[in-house]
């Protein structure tokens, strides 16, 4: 597929704002991932001034509007910060499926959020907003969504989610002593079933916009899925998202603590051990993630030395996991 | 036949120098990273060359006490990987987790010393 033309996006953007004439400048690629791109512009026309992130798939993906287009509505509709939802991608705008959101002006790599001195206030006040966030985003009508993935009938959101970990790593064929440990602490501790609501599937530190008053905006929402809200607050606790400053669980830059106190305070159900035991998933998750991204350049879909040495981060999940379950 | 100078560590370390020292300042954004990425790529590289063989005879060695076989390191890692997962394991645990961890510490050796004093 080829790249976006600023005058592709000008055409599309006046299409979308109903007006005659749409210029844009300062057309630039984001940070991409495997199967999809993020680019930054601005759109100028008569009366308008627009900073905007384009995010498309990779060729071959439908046309429609992309579920992540309706839960970033469904989300800022909820109380969430995320980033307004414009215009869904038309066929005659030429570029592939895919759609248009405003741009955050703030602050995204974790290692300056950590140590940018103008951030010492939101890093005290962030995971107090996780917790109200997260409350807001598990409290949203499942109804009101598109379909999402979720556990069959019956099955806990755990025993779904543990099954499909394991059929990912076996896929490899390759012999993980430490990770077939955590997977039979995990299977002999799964939380009970409780109702499937919506979860984010991917929160945590680095998919975050930030300012000096805290979190702007939270992005990322292609995984969203239905299962156990737990889940999303184990995610956020595992150690690789601290980003050096281990002795903060959550990101790095908070406690639990403050975490919890605030998800409750905001209506939402904890359970406090299902969180430990979703933290230790959420490790052994990030781990076999690790290989599946190192395969992804071994196998030739995507070549990167990055992909590569991700391959050699996995003993830092199974240091971690020793550390949880030993 | 032996290679002249430099060693194969010192060729890479070459390499990561060149990386660090003028690659990356030299790039923008995101190849700077990368480049950065391929300097610690290239790091990992020198300490499994300097580490490895050392390790790897000692993760054997530690696998034969343990389960009684013999074999490659591979097959080893094979067997007790289908022997944690099956359960057979699970009343020696503690054995398992000390070879694990000792396993663990020789590869983070090798893949990022700093994560040991984390």
């Amino acid at each position: 597929m080829s790249e976006p033309t600023p005058e592709q996006l000008a055409r599309a953007c006046a299409r979308a704002f109903g007006l005659d004439e749409v210029r844009v400048d300062g057309l630039r690629r984001l940070a991409g991932g495997a199967s999809r791109e993020t680019w930054a512009f601005d759109a100028i026309g008569t009366g308008i001034e627009e900073h905007l992130v384009l995010r498309r798939d990779r060729a071959g993906a439908a046309f429609g509007e992309p579920p992540e287009f309706t839960l970033l509505q469904a989300a800022a509709r909820a109380g969430v910060p995320v980033p307004a939802a414009r215009f869904v991608l038309a066929p005659q705008d030429g570029l592939g499926g895919g759609f248009v959101m405003d741009r955050i002006e703030g602050e995204a790599i974790p290692r300056r959020i950590l140590r940018d001195d103008n951030l010492a206030r939101a890093r005290d006040a962030m995971a107090a907003q996780c917790g109200t966030i997260l409350a807001r985003i598990h409290a949203i009508d499942a109804a009101t969504l598109p379909p999402l993935q979720a556990p069959e009938p019956g099955v806990a959101p755990a025993r779904a989610e543990l099954t499909r970990f394991r059929e990912l790593l076996d896929r490899y064929g390759e012999p993980h002593p430490t990770f077939e440990l955590a997977f039979r602490w995990l299977g002999a501790r799964e939380p009970p079933g409780r109702e499937p609501a919506l979860v984010h599937g991917d929160f945590r530190h680095g998919n975050f916009i930030v300012g000096p008053e805290g979190i702007r905006a939270v992005l990322d929402w292609e995984l969203a899925h239905l299962g156990d809200p737990m889940e999303d607050l184990g995610w956020l606790c595992v150690k690789a998202w601290r980003y050096g400053q281990s002795a903060s669980p959550v990101g790095g830059f908070g406690k639990r603590e403050d975490l919890f106190a605030a998800y409750e305070a905001a209506g939402g159900a904890l359970d406090p051990e299902a969180v430990a035991w979703w933290e230790v998933f959420g490790t052994l998750r990030w781990g076999i993630i690790c290989i599946v991204q190192a395969f992804t350049h071994l196998d030739g879909h995507v070549r990167s030395v990055e992909l590569a040495a991700i391959g050699r981060r996995v003993c830092e999940t199974e240091h971690d996991l020793l550390e949880l379950i030993a | 036949m032996t290679q002249d100078r430099p060693t194969a560590r010192e060729l890479l370390d070459a390499v990561a120098e060149f990386l660090t020292e003028e690659a990356s300042p030299a790039l923008d954004g995101r190849r700077a990273f990368l480049a950065r990425v391929a300097s610690n790529a290239v790091a990992i590289v020198a300490r499994e060359l300097a580490l490895g063989p050392a390790a790897d005879d000692a993760e054997s060695e530690r696998l034969r006490t343990l389960l009684g076989s013999k074999g490659p390191l591979d097959a080893l890692n094979a067997e007790l990987a289908r022997r944690i997962r099956d359960g057979s394991l699970d009343a020696r645990r503690e054995d398992v987790v000390t070879h694990l961890r000792e396993t663990v510490r020789d590869k983070l050796r090798i893949a990022n010393p700093r994560y040991l004093q984390s």
